[in-house]
């Protein structure tokens, strides 16, 4: 799953989510579910901007990792989780807790899926090296399967 | 008897307005807010007039502007 998939399965999941976009720490759009693209760039940049911000509103350095600004014409949410940060506006009173809950759960799934393409990575190399002992049980595996069945007749006569 | 009529009709306007200011509450316009939480498990919440409220509220207010064009 790549970020654009993981934004429409929000988006899809999720109904009061009427846009979200994924973006690096530094701003850098990942993907985004806004046909126009500047307006994935805008929410992005407005989302780290608000982080920034009240990241400074708290004196004993804990740290900042959502918030939602609520306004008459709809709210604003930012979920920031390993240098990431998916942002997503909705429409006015959405349920707060499901929003957060979908957003940390999209941010989640992709850690995870990177992950899991780590892992992945390195795999042909150690499948490359692993594939001559398994041909050698494969063929002993074979020789003894023959000698039961040659054995076999034995048996029942 | 007057006097017990006149109680009466200040007892329904008081609880009409009740009604009212309750109604408006709960399905009139969100009021303005900006919640904060933090790692630790605590939540701030921000409104206009604050320090921080005054700063944050912008520019959410201009993101969703822009959004509904």
């Amino acid at each position: 799953m790549d970020a654009a998939q993981a934004l429409a399965d929000l988006t899809e999941i999720s109904a009061q989510i009427e846009g979200a976009v994924l973006a690096e720490g530094d701003g850098s759009v990942i993907a985004s579910t806004f046909p126009r693209e500047e307006r994935g760039a805008e929410l992005a940049r407005a989302a780290l901007e608000l982080l920034a911000a009240a990241d400074q509103s708290r004196a004993d350095g804990q740290e900042l990792v959502q918030l939602q600004a609520v306004t008459p014409r709809g709210s604003l949410f930012a979920v920031r989780d390993g240098g990431r940060v998916v942002a997503a506006l909705t429409g006015a009173k959405p349920t707060v807790g499901l929003v957060f809950y979908d957003l940390k759960t999209c941010l989640r799934m992709l850690e995870r899926e990177e992950a899991k393409a780590e892992k992945a990575e390195p795999a042909p190399a150690a499948k490359a090296t692993e594939t001559k002992p398994r041909v050698g049980k494969a063929a002993s595996t074979r020789k003894t399967s023959t000698k039961k069945k040659e054995e076999a007749p034995d048996e029942g006569s | 008897m007057r006097a017990r009529s006149v109680v009466t009709a200040l007892g329904v306007a008081a609880g009409a307005a009740a009604a009212a200011a309750y109604w408006l509450r709960h399905t009139g316009a969100p009021r303005e807010h900006v919640d904060l939480y933090f790692a630790d498990g605590s939540m701030v919440s921000f409104t206009p007039g604050s320090f921080e409220g005054d700063k944050l509220l912008p520019i959410a207010r201009r993101v969703l502007a822009a959004a509904r064009g």
